[in-house]
């Protein structure tokens, strides 16, 4: 027990001031009378994670060091994807700050708290060296994201929306957990680096195989990828607009921590069967290839078809996903460096288009993609940074969309044998997303406008809009930027415990 | 020196100032719009002169750092930077030239575009220094980057200030154009990933000097070259564009404004045959023996699907459309004849098609203005009314059917030239395309200036009685009609409209007459070219 109070509670920090801040929010919004606005709660909240964001940018030079038994990592993984997990949750409560839904809705203090704790539950699935509490900061970040998806308490795609949630979800625990159990009764330790450490010494490739595909399963629910994304466009639709963004953009980051933490950490040693030796983890390419083709056929395809914004861009961050788990189908050196660069860039791009369509479900109470015909005409600005994230969503150079994307195709085709094929399907899945993204464009700059011109973009929205507009900007024109701060994580090269 | 980014990036200052300028001020947002273009236009006649004086133009080349994608250990310290890099050479000069041209006689043809102008001239300047950059990025990340400039400037012309069908002709140059830059792109990304860099020169070294070897970052093997370059050919085939992808190509010269198709089909499919000769040719010599004939087979076919199907057009925007896909066979075929008269052939040949195209396409923007309509059927006797009109349009015709003296023609024999060195019976079918291409042009020209319309009922201006019909359709113009004489409502050419083409003639007869003009920056290009072919 004595070690356990001499441990270094300081690399804790951003998770210590993510978490005073929600017990304080909490406690304020109790304290508060009703009748007050809680803006100013989603207003601290976003501080909070902005501050909690220096912190970790302040812990980048230290080494990696492991506290409280090997549970807690603080390597230069779990700073760089802290960070931009923090980015993306400071951006969406910006979202929350500003969200007036048209049927009135009192209770934006939780929706402030709920989104820090889950954000503290992504925070510490990318800090977690143990099965256990990866399983629990994955619970704490899920069970708030169902309450999330709820918050329109009296608007029926909202409960729809969190039911499909918490249903999809549960199956998915359950799998995962399954898949756990496999790994303890294999090696008896809940430690990732022991378990990659025993799994070498034992002899059972097909129970081994199962459990990843088992783990792998369940982690596709929280990336939204094939055979697991059935729930995202209805929780993206039924859900409020910031809680949509949350979910596209913090929740899939952390699902691809939780991909690379869990599967990469004790499969990327572990025996396989059969006549390559090499490992479990690249044994099981072909499955995860597929995986990823599947999800950026069905993604990109489906969204064609999509006439409500937030089901296009959920239909989107789907192909998306697919995109980053042929990254990670890559298994190349370049693989998380190249996740890394897209999760960041995928942040800025989509929490830019959600703030716009935030504003624009505020003010007309409907996200037909209609509400955006001949926006140009009387809001050009907002008009031209949408279409700015719209082209960056589709990967067009001179933004950062693009950057990321060549980073990924890099990886496909680095190693030798390359993916051509999964490159190939990329490369055609990139040119299909771009008859959804340019219709929105269509709709923007083309069309006569229909609704009553929008007012102006509140603060917190506008605040947000410019940060990704700027970030989408400069990695498309600078890429220097992003890549210099990625080249002081070292290339993760102590990933692996 | 900063001269070539000054080159690319100078329409970007009248972007900039354009967007101070009130929407409704047309005729400031007219001057700025062509004053913008003038800068690039100065900068490269003064490079051409310049480099015809000798001046070596290396000297231009220009690089800064950009971004580096990976520092690992097992890597060389030049590995996966990519830099901001510009140089040209001849063969991208001329092509800068043509660019920079053509993007000022387009803009001073924009004068009859009326809606939403400022708009409109914001993506014309996006469009040229896309253009500019294509022919000026000495590395393949920056020469993508500065074609999608150009695609999405390009939807947005077609799609906002095109014709009736405008968005379905901007899609499918979005979606034929997209996936021919998707394939390029992997392809770009496999050089680069195996490479480590993206740097023309660099790449050229690290793939034919055997020393280098060592230094890929995984192997590339004989095979594997062969796809890239496959890839590479297919991709720029779908931009070009070779026959079974032209369909993109006749929606975008229908629907598009008609300065706009200036610059498409006096720049933009060039770029296809820039590609072609740079990286094909350039990179891949080897490889590229073994496509030759397939290239000059499809070459064939262009130029006679092209043609036969241009005889058919009674529109007369189809009939360019259907002859711009002809014309591009020849460059095809000038490349498949893989020697020196082939491959100078289908750089004349793109240059000539370019300056053609554009002429005909300004001439056609006026007869969208003045008749509201390009229906071959429905108009005749335009000579009458409009005699320097239809003046120039005979000589568009005769320059696009190759009559000696004219660009068209050099262009065209200098490639079956080529054609007939190595693939004599190839070339002798080919050859069929240029008698269709006589009849085609001319009979569609005829028709509009001598001819009577067919349709009588719906003609815009009745042979034997002028005034019929004319006044209800066509809106005359009042101000300036110094030059044309008014008849029955129709304005002939005017100055400002006379200029571009006047200039256009001239450049044809030029280069028409005194071919040097173009073969000398050319020479050290094409010579490097054959030595790496081997032959």
């Amino acid at each position: 027990m004595n070690d356990v109070w001499q441990s270094d509670w300081s690399m804790m920090a951003p998770e210590w001031i993510v978490l005073a801040a929600a017990i304080a929010l909490l406690v304020i919004d109790l304290a508060l009378p009703s009748d007050r606005s809680r803006r100013p709660l989603a207003w601290g909240a976003a501080a909070a994670a902005a501050l909690a964001m220096i912190a970790t940018a302040a812990m980048i030079p230290a080494g990696s060091a492991s506290i409280l038994h090997d549970t807690f990592r603080l390597d230069a993984f779990a700073k760089a994807f802290k960070l931009i997990l923090l980015a993306g949750g400071a951006l969406a409560l910006l979202l929350v700050a500003e969200w007036a839904p048209k049927e009135g809705s009192p209770h934006r203090g939780e929706f402030a708290y709920m989104m820090l704790f889950a954000l503290l539950g992504a925070m510490m699935m990318a800090s977690s060296g143990d099965l256990l509490t990866l399983f629990v900061s994955l619970e704490l970040l899920s069970v708030s994201s169902y309450i999330l998806a709820g918050l329109r308490k009296t608007a029926p795609a909202s409960n729809e929306a969190a039911l499909k949630y918490v249903i999809n979800g549960g199956i998915a625990t359950a799998i995962m957990l399954f898949g756990m159990s496999y790994l303890f009764g294999l090696t008896g330790t809940t430690n990732l680096g022991g378990i990659a450490r025993r799994l070498q010494e034992t002899n059972e490739p097909y129970m081994l195989a199962l459990a990843f595909l088992l783990l792998l399963i369940g982690v596709s629910f929280k990336l939204a990828t094939v055979p697991f994304h059935m729930w995202a466009p209805d929780v993206y639709e039924g859900a409020p607009v910031p809680a949509t963004a949350f979910f596209a953009v913090v929740s899939k980051t952390a699902g691809f921590v939780l991909l690379l933490r869990l599967l990469v950490t004790i499969f990327a040693a572990a025996p396989a069967e059969g006549r390559d030796p090499s490992s479990l983890l690249l044994s099981m390419q072909p499955v995860i290839t597929v995986l990823a083709g599947l999800t950026m056929i069905i993604g990109s395809v489906v969204a064609l078809r999509q006439r409500s914004l937030k089901r296009l861009l959920a239909y989107s961050s789907i192909a998306h996903a697919g995109y980053l788990l042929a990254g990670f189908a890559a298994m190349s050196w370049a693989m998380i460096d190249s996740l890394w660069m897209y999760l960041l860039v995928y942040t800025l791009m989509n929490i830019g288009a959600f703030a716009i369509i935030a504003h624009i479900v505020n003010e007309t109470g409907s996200d037909d993609l209609d509400g955006l015909a001949g926006l140009y005409r009387h809001r050009p600005l907002l008009a031209v940074a949408l279409g700015l994230f719209l082209l960056s969503l589709a990967g067009i150079p001179g933004t950062a969309g693009f950057i990321a994307k060549l980073h990924i195709f890099i990886g496909l085709v680095v190693t030798e044998p390359g993916h051509y094929v999964l490159a190939a399907v990329m490369a055609i899945t990139t040119v299909i997303s771009y008859v959804y993204y340019f219709n929105l464009i269509v709709q923007l700059f083309f069309r006569p406008t229909f609704t009553a011109p929008l007012g102006r973009l509140p603060a917190g929205l506008s605040t947000a809009v410019v940060l990704c507009a700027l970030g989408t900007l400069a990695i498309g024109w600078a890429p220097g930027l992003a890549y210099d701060m990625l080249a002081q994580f070292g290339h993760f090269g102590d990933f692996l415990p | 020196m900063m001269f070539l980014s000054l080159l690319v990036f100078s329409p970007l200052l009248g972007i900039v100032l354009l967007m101070f300028v009130r929407k409704t001020d047309e005729r400031m947002i007219q001057w700025l719009g062509t004053a913008a273009t003038v800068p690039p236009l100065i900068l490269a006649l003064f490079a051409f002169i310049q480099s015809g004086r000798g001046f070596r133009l290396e000297r231009l080349d220009e690089a800064r750092d950009w971004v580096r994608l990976a520092d690992l250990p097992f890597l060389t310290d030049a590995a996966y930077v990519i830099r901001y890099e510009l140089g040209i050479d001849g063969l991208s000069l001329v092509f800068i030239v043509l660019t920079a041209v053509l993007a000022t006689l387009a803009a001073l043809a924009s004068m009859l575009v009326k809606t939403e102008k400022k708009g409109y001239f914001l993506w014309l300047l996006a469009l040229e220094i896309g253009m500019l950059g294509v022919f000026s990025a000495a590395n393949f990340v920056w020469f993508f980057l500065f074609l999608e400039v150009t695609l999405v400037a390009m939807f947005l012309l077609v799609g906002k200030w095109g014709g009736f069908e405008r968005e379905r002709a901007a899609y499918s140059y979005l979606l034929y154009n997209g996936l021919g830059s998707a394939l390029l792109l992997v392809v770009i990304a496999v050089l680069l990933a195996r490479t480590g860099t993206a740097n023309f020169a660099l790449l050229h070294e690290m793939l034919h000097n055997p020393a280098a070897e060592g230094q890929l970052i995984a192997p590339l093997t004989e095979e594997g070259r062969r796809w890239l370059l496959g890839g590479l050919l297919l991709a720029f085939a779908v931009k070009l564009p070779a026959v079974p992808f032209h369909r993109w190509l006749i929606r975008v010269h229908v629907e598009a404004p008609p300065p706009v198709v200036m610059l498409h089909a006096g720049v933009l499919l060039k770029i296809a045959a820039y590609g072609m000769i740079r990286f094909g040719v350039g990179l891949f010599p080897d490889e590229f023996r073994s496509f030759a004939g397939v290239l000059a087979l499809f070459g064939v076919i262009n130029v006679l699907y092209g043609a036969l199907l241009a005889l058919r057009q009674r529109e007369l925007k189809r009939v360019l459309a259907y002859s711009s896909v002809s014309h591009m066979g020849v460059v095809l075929i000038g490349l498949g004849a893989l020697n020196e008269a082939g491959i100078q052939g289908a750089i004349f040949q793109s240059v000539a098609h370019g300056l053609i195209s554009a002429l005909s396409f300004l001439l056609v923007g006026v007869l969208t203005h003045r008749m509201g309509t390009t229906d071959i059927n429905r108009l005749g006797g335009l000579t009458k009314a409009m005699p320097l009109f239809s003046g120039y349009l005979l000589t568009a015709a005769l320059a696009l059917l190759g009559l000696p003296g004219l660009a068209g023609f050099v262009g065209e024999f200098t490639s079956f030239l080529g054609l007939f060195q190595t693939k004599p019976a190839l070339a002798a079918v080919g050859a069929l395309g240029l008698i269709f291409a006589a009849v085609y042009s001319l009979k569609a020209v005829l028709d509009i200036t001598f001819g009577r319309p067919r349709d009588r009922q719906e003609a815009v201006m009745g042979w034997r009685e002028p005034q019929a019909s004319a006044v209800s359709i066509c809106e005359p113009q009042t101000s300036g009609a110094s030059l044309g004489e008014p008849q029955g409502g129709v304005v002939d050419l005017q100055g400002k409209e006379a200029v571009p083409a006047f200039i256009l003639v001239a450049l044809i007869v030029a280069v028409g007459v005194y071919p040097q003009l173009l073969a000398a920056p050319l020479t050290a290009v094409v010579e490097t070219m054959m030595n790496g072919l081997g032959g």
